[in-house]
């Protein structure tokens, strides 16, 4: 991924010692960027990341007659923020999602995810939990099969979702890492039915303190989460900082014969975990 | 000079200090019975008006020396904890006990540093400071303002583990401090007064004030269960009235909702069921049970089932 939106951090005015923490964290990325760079641009983040993402091509920006996104509008807990994004139109071979790209626009990272779909999912109904760092606008960009992108967005108030101290029980969430559940009702063949797949990790986001060196945790995430049915890909999720502790992936399928789901992810210090499940 | 003079004034008769000080609108300091004192926070979130104090915080006095549990949501009220303590005897702080992290507990730490007390906390508190030290300094000192000015977050230096109660001596007055697993935060402490029999529970018990999970429901729900069991007279909860009456109902209504909550929340997770509808539906029979129950209820929520998720 691009370094560049990192210099798009600006978007929190009122706020020294997060700027602080975002230079940390720039610092800690980069090592070599210079922060004078990124003070400039106090506007909105949003045209800056378009253009890294996505360069001059156009985006259809009101979707949302198709395109849903759901978060709450005020952030019960900055850390465990609960996205939806659905598609009301079907997932088929000549016109379907083939990645869904979320973002942050006023977090450290504001690219918070990709999504890339398979047509055999069918239906587009996914969820995740992310962290929320400041006022921000939440949005998701579809990119189709024919190449068309497509774009919906929402507003979450939430405060320091991402400098949030990591685990209320540290302890325990030592003693669980590595942990991967599938979760899901008895599946019907030809039935749509929603899975969740939940993998126990830090997904420190660089950004927190460590309890005992003083310093800062060094970023160590979950970067793609990889869900497959009879080895035929449904979902491929990229993921940085911005995701949640114990990352959490919600999706609906439907499964035409019987068959083996696998989920697989590998974290950024390349450690992996693997879980499947017979259906 | 006012105050003082107010506290001169009443400090010949106790009754009389009970009536009088109540009126010292600043800072009123009561007595819950012989040596124990606290002054209760309002049932609000910190603010630069409030300074910080919506917690209890207090003090026991020995025959030779003082112990402040919790010293406070700001250096202000720790200053002003301070003075009152000054008001009331003559002898010196020698412990400054934090029963936990949460800055209304803790941020008026630096208020008594002069004294050279003795810092007393769990033994997982330093790590707990470490963690969150640098967080609540930027959200508290914006949120508190003035107030904040001059606090610091002090270390214990004395460290209590569980299941090993650490005796202090006060003179003439031992106090127990007990170290409990995961409950209202990981590192939550009481203190135990032998002589009267009263429990200063920190924010393991909440009276009136929703409570406010940072820990563990199990654990939360496990320890409330052994706690309520426990032979004494007089409680100071962590927030809400002090005393010998209200604490047995407060115990049982603190338990009612964490188990109700964990109930509900259990049967959403085992129907598969995600954080939006658990907020959207879990305990909100509950709603006018509790002071501030819009502002944490739904956190409360959303920190449970990330954690029964797992069971």
């Amino acid at each position: 991924m691009s370094l560049l939106p990192l210099l798009n951090w600006s978007g929190n005015k009122n706020n020294p010692l997060t700027s602080w923490l975002k230079m940390a964290l720039l610092f800690l990325l980069t090592g070599l960027l210079s922060p004078a760079a990124a003070l400039d641009d106090k506007e909105a983040t949003w045209p800056a990341l378009k253009q890294t993402y996505f360069g001059d091509r156009p985006i259809q920006a009101q979707a949302d007659d198709w395109l849903v996104i759901e978060a709450p509008k005020r952030a019960e807990d900055a850390a465990i923020v609960p996205v939806t994004i659905k598609s009301r139109l079907a997932q088929t071979q000549d016109h379907h999602i083939t990645a869904l790209h979320l973002f942050i626009d006023n977090n450290p990272m504001p690219h918070a995810a990709t999504f890339h779909l398979s047509p055999s999912l069918k239906q587009v109904d996914l969820s995740t939990r992310v962290r929320v760092d400041s006022y921000t606008p939440l949005r998701v960009v579809a990119e189709m099969n024919d190449g068309s992108l497509h774009m919906v967005e929402t507003f979450v108030k939430a405060t320091g979702g991402c400098s949030a101290p990591a685990g209320k029980d540290h302890s325990a969430a030592l003693a669980r890492l590595g942990k991967m559940q599938i979760r899901m009702r008895e599946a019907t063949l030809g039935k749509a039915v929603p899975v969740q797949v939940i993998v126990s990790h830090p997904n420190n986001s660089g950004l927190q303190m460590d309890q005992v060196s003083r310093g800062y945790i060094p970023a160590h995430y979950v970067k793609t989460m990889a869900i497959r049915y009879n080895d035929e890909p449904l979902i491929t999720m990229e993921a940085g900082i911005s995701i949640s502790e114990d990352p959490s992936l919600r999706f609906v399928f439907t499964p035409e014969q019987p068959g083996m789901l696998h989920t697989e992810a590998t974290d950024s210090k390349k450690q992996q975990f693997e879980q499947t499940k017979r259906l | 000079m006012f105050i003082r003079n107010l506290f001169l004034w009443c400090f010949p008769s106790l009754m009389l200090m009970q009536v009088a000080c109540a009126q010292d609108q600043a800072y009123p300091i009561e007595q819950v019975t012989d040596g124990i004192y606290y002054h209760q926070g309002v049932h609000e979130d910190a603010t630069e008006e409030n300074f910080g104090a919506i917690a209890n915080v207090g003090f026991i006095v020995g025959n030779d020396c003082v112990a402040v549990i919790d010293s406070g949501g700001s250096y202000k009220e720790g200053e002003l904890l301070a003075k009152a303590i000054k008001q009331t005897t003559d002898k010196p702080v020698c412990y400054v006990i934090n029963t936990h992290v949460h800055p209304d507990h803790l941020l008026g730490n630096a208020a008594f540093k002069a004294a050279e007390p003795s810092f007393v906390g769990h033994e997982k508190l330093p790590a707990a400071l470490m963690a969150r030290k640098d967080f609540f300094e930027k959200n508290f000192s914006e949120t508190l303002g003035k107030a904040y000015q001059g606090a610091e977050f002090i270390s214990p230096d004395q460290t209590v583990a569980i299941g090993e109660p650490l005796t202090l001596d006060l003179g003439q007055r031992e106090i127990v401090l007990t170290a409990y697993s995961t409950a209202h935060t990981d590192h939550d402490l009481t203190v135990l007064d032998k002589n009267t029999r009263t429990l200063w529970t920190g924010d393991l018990l909440f009276i009136d004030r929703i409570p406010a999970l940072d820990g563990s429901i199990n654990g939360w729900i496990e320890n409330s269960k052994k706690l309520q069991q426990m032979q004494v007279s007089y409680v100071v909860p962590g927030h809400g009235p002090a005393g010998k009456e209200q604490w047995q109902q407060g115990w049982q209504k603190q338990l009612a909702y964490l188990t109700l909550i964990r109930e509900q929340i259990r049967a959403i997770i085992y129907d598969f069921g995600t954080i939006d509808q658990a907020t959207a539906s879990v305990g909100l029979t509950q709603k006018d049970d509790w002071i501030l129950f819009e502002d944490y209820h739904r956190r409360n929520v959303t920190a449970a089932f990330v954690e029964l998720e797992w069971e």
